[in-house]
């Protein structure tokens, strides 16, 4: 559990999953990423991936939680799914905007 | 670093930046470990800030990344400057690695505070001691660029912005990976401009490929687009009137595989822009609004805009080929009282804008943005319908007895007369009423004052009436297109 902050940069412990946080809420918020913890270093070695979390990261791609105050960015891909005490994150539909420079 | 590093990993042998003048291009791995190396360089020089005086070429976005990467302030100066302005310049951000060109080079080497290095030097430098790797800082405020406003009423500022606010507005605006391995977008805009920032790191984002141009031309404009397959561009009004003006007699441009223009920097002529319209069938046109404080692009207009504007009947959304659109998301705008209050929806103001990618932030003076957040741009507008309308610097305001009149809103009405190319309205002394309302304009065909006179009389209240109309062959612009009012101040007051 951790209070995240903007810019923050988590590894998975068990995947090659990375993420930047966006936003996030001022609470305790319990982020895993293929059923375990998301930590600084990705240090997490004696776990493995949860199967029933493997759905996969995409780079580049946005993941919000249900009432959409956690944002994240998957800025490295792996094989974990990301979740908040359980809860799949769902991915951002994103907004296609006019090419400005 | 993070969108390099992103990009590199996701395409890495895709061409990144092309050189035409040179033929050569850089992949996104290559261009990765150049900022590493050249990091190195910088870290090793014991400097403070890396400092760039140079046209555009493929090592300017190897300074910008390499400077992220060593944790120090990327510094791109406007070499249009005389000597002595850039001598004052650099007297403020040293000490500092100097990359510059080849005929500029004696003139600072060994000069106390500057390491110089020529373009060519730079490209080929390494670090003297290799194991001293290091990875690049996450800090989210540490200062990635310091940018000199253009100081057109003063001594120019320096803004700062760190890796947070670039990261927003990247993140805020361009969606990772999403140009195809053909698409290409040509950078006219000089690095020391916010929009040739915004265009290295929004390319490298979406994996556009950036065929560099430095020194705009129009017909050379014109060429590149062809034959290197253009497919999107950003460029200044005074550009976008140079090419519509090298199009002059021709019915279309025939360049169908540029699916879109961006143009921003300065007012726009409505007159020009419905013209470009003509010329690019095939081309979406989009206006972006946005300062170098607040990290390039704030409002858009987009494409739709453009062209139900010129189609539609409704007399409001005719008149927004005027606005510069709408905010982007994650940005809030407000218009304010010289007294900072809000006002309601239509009233005319000046602009306010709050968001993650908003700096507001000058070297030396600390942040201007208050204690909720919000900047204030200096810009005079109104939005009506979400849609926002700028009318000029707020200093730019004509207050005529007592009553404040807005330059944009007159050179609009102005702008409207067939024969009117292009005008700019400015306030004189006045022992009467303080001020009295100018006008310089450019025509082509025969018009006289009186004309022009009735033709503001006829839409507007009698005050916007300017008592004084010059005609002149063309107005003073600075190379990056933004209106010289003092200039004509001056001209006029003699």
């Amino acid at each position: 559990m951790a209070i995240l902050s903007t810019g923050q940069r988590l590894k998975s412990g068990v995947c090659t999953t990375e993420i930047m946080v966006i936003t996030a809420p001022q609470e305790d918020l319990d982020l895993t990423c293929g059923g375990a913890p998301m930590t600084s270093n990705g240090d997490e070695s004696n776990v493995s991936l949860d199967p029933a979390f493997a759905e996969g990261t995409t780079i580049g791609k946005r993941y919000v939680n249900a009432d959409g105050k956690l944002e994240i960015l998957c800025v490295k891909p792996g094989q974990g799914t990301l979740a908040i005490s359980g809860d799949r994150l769902k991915l951002k539909d994103s907004k296609k905007l006019p090419k400005t420079d | 670093m993070m969108l390099l590093e992103m990009a590199s990993s996701a395409f890495p042998s895709r061409r990144a930046f092309y050189d035409p003048a040179a033929d050569k291009s850089i992949s996104y791995e290559e261009l990765l470990h150049a900022a590493r190396i050249k990091s190195q360089v910088l870290r090793e020089s014991g400097t403070q800030r890396c400092v760039l005086l140079d046209t555009t070429n493929l090592g300017i976005p190897i300074a910008l990344f390499s400077s992220a990467w060593a944790g120090i302030p990327y510094v791109p100066i406007n070499y249009r400057l005389t000597l002595d302005e850039i001598d004052a310049l650099l007297e403020r951000v040293q000490p500092a690695y100097l990359i510059t060109d080849r005929d500029r080079e004696p003139r600072y080497r060994g000069r106390s505070g500057l390491h110089v290095a020529t373009r060519e030097e730079f490209r080929d430098a390494g670090p003297i001691n290799s194991a001293d790797d290091f990875h690049w800082s996450m800090e989210p405020d540490e200062i990635a660029v310091l940018l000199f406003t253009s100081g057109t009423t003063g001594i120019p500022k320096a803004a700062l912005m760190r890796q947070r606010h670039l990261c927003s507005y990247i993140l805020g605006s361009v969606e990772f990976m999403s140009a195809t391995e053909d698409e290409a977008t040509l950078v006219s805009v000089p690095p020391y401009h916010i929009a040739g920032i915004g265009a290295i790191l929004s390319s490298v984002y979406s994996g556009r490929r950036v065929v560099q141009m430095p020194q705009f031309d129009a017909i050379e404009w014109l060429r590149l687009v062809r034959e290197h397959n253009v497919t999107t561009a950003f460029v200044v009004p005074t550009m976008l009137a140079r090419i519509v003006k090298a199009l002059e007699g021709r019915s279309t441009a025939g360049l169908p595989n540029l699916q879109s223009i961006a143009y921003g920097g300065g007012k726009m002529p409505k007159s020009i822009v419905a013209r470009a319209l003509e010329l690019f069938p095939d081309t979406e046109f989009t206006n972006a609004y946005g300062l170098t404080e607040t990290s390039s692009t704030i409002t858009v207009l987009g494409p739709e805009e453009h062209r139900n504007a010129l189609s539609s009947d409704d007399p409001d959304v005719r008149r927004r080929l005027a606005s510069v659109g709408m905010p982007l998301p994650g940005i809030e705008l407000d218009i304010r009282d010289a007294e900072g209050n809000s006002l309601p929806d239509g009233s005319h103001g000046e602009v306010y804008v709050r968001g993650d990618q908003v700096s507001g932030e000058y070297e030396g003076r600390g942040s201007t943005l208050d204690s909720d957040g919000w900047f204030c741009t200096r810009d005079a507008g109104y939005i009506e319908k979400n849609y926002l309308f700028l009318e000029g610097r707020s200093d730019d305001v004509i207050v005529r007895g007592g009553e404040n009149l807005s330059p944009g809103e007159i050179e609009d009405v102005l702008l409207d007369h067939a024969h009117v190319q292009d005008a700019a309205v400015i306030g004189i002394p006045n022992d009467e009423w303080g001020e009295s309302v100018a006008a310089v304009v450019c025509i082509n065909g025969s018009v006289s004052v009186s004309e022009l006179q009735n033709w503001v009389r006829d839409r507007m209240r009698s005050s916007r009436v300017p008592e004084l109309i010059e005609f002149w062959e063309e107005l003073p612009y600075n190379e990056t297109g933004k209106l010289l009012r003092r200039v004509i101040r001056d001209r006029l007051s003699n």
